[in-house]
């Protein structure tokens, strides 16, 4: 053991000792030590620099307020910064790295600051890095990132599991000291269903360090019982290890399971952390009181800590804090600690109490030297305690301790009872912040409301867990207990905001270094409201949330704006309470399972057939299907367009929209959806409609179909499908809920097929029953069809997005490969050849068809030259009133046009901009921009749509189209915009 | 990061299974003035505190909810389905 480990006590297996390593040097704990406490029985005080000023920093807390023991802990993909030491528990083979220092823990250059420091205070960044703003970006942030930051994070990936779930109880238990463990066991001995949760490995909260015992039993013996019992009823779960990070409307916790992150090697098949979301019907906050630093000069320096800190390494983590210890404190519970050190036989050189009465009769009965009205204004030390300087009735002497313990009261910890809204008050009897006992669904109890002792928190935990589940009609018997020996109960004193006499850096936020000056800088300097003092001080901001410094900072404005710290009031609490990893956020929704991945029923035969994919959306599309030989995606998909004009082609169209509509309003329910025309659609016929949104602009299109009098099929856009389906049942729930109709979307049921070119029908004929003559099934027909000899189903439509001859069969999702095997053996005499979305693409622009390149949300049916198909005689459809807007049908807008350039041998891209011949690259002289282009192998050079002004009254003018972002210029003409068989004669011949 | 909402046919559910649309007007009339139409789509009240809002159990019964939540407190004060107008679970 080394020279801070005590021989005997503490919660901690001194047979199982851990190596692990601080800054590569290697270091032996034992089981049950935090990696502070390890740090510490291993006389390493030294454990960070600070934030600004680079100043040494050892630990000051034992527990989740910690604001100075932060590290960089494990290593890989597992690195995790700003660890703090006081939370994270030991284990074989652990990797810590200090942070904010370099080039070592030891010499760090930036220290230098500290004498900088008059050019370091209070808002120093917003005036230092005002002006030129320009520079902000370039030169300050980097800066001041690489001078500032705390520890970095990993570029690695992280390799552990993430989950989350959701958890329903009667009461919810914040919280696994004395308190709550009396509120769990009256619960769920009454039988409700009772979630306790607590952030420590251990339950037990403050019990833990406690040398008073319960009923005969010593505290840390009782507690191991409660859990005991609790563990053993089936109506309760007790969740160590886990923060209740936050509290959300519907009476709804966030909290956060460490599972593994004491793991040495985190087994694969569980995860490293669980998020919880926790439905109570009832909550308890039952999260202690948290001790107030007291503000000295130095009181940052290794070896200053809370006296409660203290406690628990002394108790729980059989570490001594020091040779030669003084506590300083403003209240009784010093004394506490008082009492332990002494029996632990450690040398308690003073104790300073501002109370010029001493402590309460009966409180301590050692034999330290005691000095009543005395106050530590300063400590003294760089990066260890030296001595302390004591000042009681205007003398000054000075003490030689290594370490210091320092109580200046408690503050109940309140945060989560306010992240709905709402702060605490100001009590002067209570000398703190207080809450009121009661919200709505979550109440407080033990120190955390206004309970102090032990006894007085066993019983405040009891009580309240009965009258909460008496709200829920569930009668529990508060849990009693034996009587509670050797605990000093420590009355509220009076706050002792700064300390007199003071000639050092006095530290109210540690992690932030905000000292006392800087706070009535920010009130000289007009920045006295509470919200405005902490952006300008920074104090309360960072990974602790001042935990530590709030309240103080409250009472130094409260005094140097001369009010009371009711009228200063807090700053907003908000979630989360402590960090929380974007790991546990995340949960399982990282890398391929970030998004579900969409296959079609086709996508096999695309896989089989060599298909190149492409990701758009959730789908996995063919984009085109390789040849040996080819040698550039240009070929590929040149040889497939040019394959569909010639012979045929098969493209899969599945991921379309697909939406099923029946019922007595149907053709009545898609007249008002559509702006064309759907009521007299005659069954076994197809029509393109438009869909237009309420203010009047295009919201998709498709082709819809008669199936039967009251059925009919609908698509959509790949990229609207979901889309449009919500739209449709918002207009039949919502707006016309007496019309008759029901919606079914059955994307995923039907594998369809695109079969397109002059050899389309041969071919199809070759598999469907029924005559598909022209004569038979004209354009535009639509219906069930029987294939394979009656061996299946399937429904073929005759409608052309290339412009050719085309069909569209679908069939039962899972007949998709084998009937796109059959067509493609059938039409392998004809020429037939796979094609994917890029020649669809080619196809599609060369005829002039829109897609959503068009379809942006800007454009009206006019601009596209469909103002002929919105309905004048309709009474209403949606979009109706707002597309008859002055401004929608201006002769000036933006008009569908094609565009080809002058030279065959240049080209232009979508996005570059129309402007007139000759005109120059202004806003002003901006005539539209290219929607959609591609190569056409039928052109024979680039072709593009464009959305240009009065477009279609404009064709065979000479512009030059203008790609801004390499200022290049391409002189092209505008023309109609379909480039290919103008008349339409194919697609119905 | 929590929510639950009071679906009239699936009971408490989270709130990332529903999509909201905004505040759950009425269509007018075909016929309505100009004005009409045009507080229908643009205008909204923006209130602090109770407001009507249209919400879509997407990922669950696919039915159309006015939910009634406060915007200052996300407390969701009930839900009913859109086209039963008086029935509210709470
Ligand atoms: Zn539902």
């Amino acid at each position: 053991m080394t020279s801070y480990r005590l021989d005997k006590g503490g919660l901690i297996d001194r047979s199982k000792p851990l190596s692990f390593t601080f800054d590569g040097k290697g270091m032996i704990g034992v089981e049950g030590d935090s990696l502070a406490s390890a740090l510490l029985a291993n006389g390493q005080m030294l454990l960070g620099r600070s934030f600004k000023y680079h100043r040494p920093r050892g630990v000051i807390s034992a527990g989740a307020s910690e604001p100075n023991a932060l590290m960089t802990v494990a290593q890989g993909g597992r690195t995790e910064p700003n660890t703090r030491a006081t939370m994270q528990e030991l284990y074989e083979g652990l990797v810590a790295q200090s942070q904010n220092r370099w080039p070592s823990l030891n010499i760090d250059i930036s220290s230098l600051n500290s004498l900088l420091s008059p050019f370091l205070s209070a808002g120093f960044y917003y005036k230092t890095f005002m002006w030129p703003a320009g520079l902000w970006e370039r030169l300050y942030e980097p800066l001041i990132r690489r001078a500032a930051g705390l520890g970095k994070a990993t570029y690695e990936a992280d390799p552990d599991r993430y989950e989350k779930c959701w958890a329903h109880c009667d009461l919810l238990i914040v919280g696994g000291g004395a308190t709550g463990l009396a509120a769990a066991l009256t619960a769920g001995r009454a039988g409700a269903r009772v979630i306790l949760v607590d952030e420590n490995a251990m339950i037990g909260g403050g019990l833990l360090s406690e040398t008073a015992t319960i009923g005969g039993v010593s505290a840390v013996e009782f507690a191991g019982r409660t859990v005991a019992e609790l563990e053993s009823l089936p109506n309760v779960q007790v969740l160590s290890r886990t923060t209740a990070f936050g509290w959300y409307d519907g009476n709804v916790f966030g909290a956060v399971e460490r599972v593994q992150k004491h793991a040495s090697e985190p087994r694969p098949e569980v995860p490293v952390e669980r998020l919880w979301r926790i439905v109570a019907k009832q909550a308890i906050l039952a999260a202690g009181a948290e001790e107030r630093p007291l503000i000295f000069g130095g009181n940052d320096i290794p070896g200053v800590m809370m006296a409660s800190a203290m406690r628990a390494y002394l108790n729980r983590y059989g570490v001594a804090p020091g040779k030669s210890v003084a506590v300083f404190t403003t209240n009784d519970s010093g004394y506490t600690l008082a009492r332990d050190l002494e029996k632990a036989g450690l040398r308690l050189v003073a104790i300073v109490d501002s109370r010029r009465s001493g402590a309460t009769a009966g409180v301590y009965e050692g034999s330290a030297r005691i000095i009543n009205g005395g106050f530590v204004p300063d400590a003294e030390g760089g990066k260890a305690l030296s001595s302390i300087t004591i000042l009681q009735d205007g003398r000054k002497e000075k003490l030689a301790v290594d370490s210091l313990a320092m109580s200046g009261g408690f503050s109940p910890v309140v945060h989560l009872a306010y992240h709905r809204g709402g702060r605490p008050e100001w009590s002067d009897a209570e000398a703190t912040f207080v809450a009121p006992e009661d919200h709505k669904g979550l109440s407080l109890a033990g120190a955390a409301a206004k309970a102090s002792g032990l006894a007085g928190c066993l019983e405040a935990g009891a009580r309240k867990a009965e009258a909460l589940l008496g709200k829920l009609e569930i009668k529990a018997d508060p849990a009693a207990f034996g009587a509670v020996e050797g605990d000093i109960v420590a009355a509220p004193t009076k706050p002792v905001w700064i300390i007199p006499g003071i000639k050092g850096k006095a530290f109210v936020d540690f992690q932030n270094d905000v000292h006392h000056r800087d706070i009535g800088l920010a009130v000289r300097e007009g920045y006295g409201h509470v919200e405005l003092a902490k952006r300008y001080t920074t104090n309360g901001m960072a990974t602790d949330q001042g935990k530590l410094s709030n309240v103080n900072a409250i009472g130094l404005l409260a005094e140097a704006r001369g009010v009371s710290p009711a009228d200063v009031g807090t700053t907003t609490f908000r979630p989360f309470y402590t960090p929380v990893s974007f790991g546990a956020l995340a949960g399982t929704s990282h890398g391929k399972h970030f998004q579900p991945v969409r296959k079609s029923p086709l996508h096999d035969w695309a896989v089989k057939n060599g298909a190149t994919f492409v990701e758009t959306g959730l789908w996995y599309r063919s984009a085109w299907f390789p040849l040996a030989g080819e040698k550039t995606w240009r070929e590929s998909v040149d040889r497939e367009a040019k394959n569909v004009r010639r012979n045929a082609g098969l493209c899969d169209v599945s991921m379309l929209g697909k939406i099923e509509i029946t019922g007595k309003d149907a053709a009545e329910f898609l007249d008002r959806v559509y702006c064309n025309a759907f009521r007299k659609l005659p069954v076994g016929k197809a029509r393109y409609g438009l869909m237009l949104r309420e203010d009047g602009f295009i919201f998709d299109d498709g082709t819809t179909s008669r199936l039967e009098d009251e059925r009919f099929f609908m698509t959509t856009t790949t990229a609207y499908a979901a889309g449009v389906m919500n739209h449709l049942e918002f207009c039949a729930q919502a707006l016309w809920p007496e019309l008759d109709v029901r919606l079914a979307s059955v994307t995923d049921q039907w594998a369809q097929m695109a079969i397109a070119g002059p050899k389309s029908r041969l071919i199809l004929q070759r598999i469907v029953d029924q005559d598909i003559s022209n004569e038979a099934f004209p354009f535009l027909g639509a219906k069930d069809v029987s294939l394979f000899g009656g061996k299946l189903s399937g429904r073929l439509f005759r409608i052309s997005f290339s412009g050719e001859l085309a069909y569209e069969l679908a069939v039962p999702a899972g007949y998709g490969e084998a009937a796109a095997d059959a067509l493609m053996e059938a039409g392998n005499e004809h020429g037939i050849c796979a094609y994917g979305v890029e020649a669809l693409s080619v196809l599609r622009i060369e005829k002039g068809h829109v897609t959503h390149n068009e379809i942006n949300g800007t454009v009206v049916p006019t601009d596209l030259g469909f103002g002929k198909m919105v309905s004048a005689t309709k009474v209403d459809f949606i979009g109706k009133r707002l597309l008859e807007r002055e401004g929608l049908n201006d002769p000036n807008r933006l008009q569908l046009v094609g565009v080809v350039p002058l030279d065959s041998g240049t080209s232009f891209r979508s996005g570059a901009h129309v402007l007139e011949k000759g005109a120059e690259a202004t806003l002003e002289n901006d005539q539209g921009y290219i929607s959609s282009s591609c190569y056409s192998p039928h052109v024979g050079s680039t072709i593009g749509l464009a959305l240009v002004k009065r477009g279609s009254s404009r064709h065979g003018e000479e512009v030059q189209v203008w790609n801004g972002l390499l200022n290049e210029f391409t002189a092209a003409r505008l023309c109609h915009p379909i480039f290919v068989d103008p008349a339409n004669e194919k697609l119905k011949g | 990061m929590a929510s639950l909402i009071p679906c009239p046919h699936c009971g408490q559910r989270p709130r990332e299974e529903f999509t909201v649309k905004g505040a759950a007007l009425v269509r007018p009339a075909a016929d309505a003035g100009r004005n009409a139409w045009l507080d229908y789509v643009y205008l909204r009240d923006n209130p602090r505190g109770r407001y009507d809002e249209h919400w879509h159990h997407t990922s669950g019964c696919r039915r159309w909810l006015v939910v009634t939540r406060d915007t200052a407190t996300h407390e969701i004060e009930g839900a009913r389905d859109t086209a039963a107008r008086t029935e509210t679970v709470e």
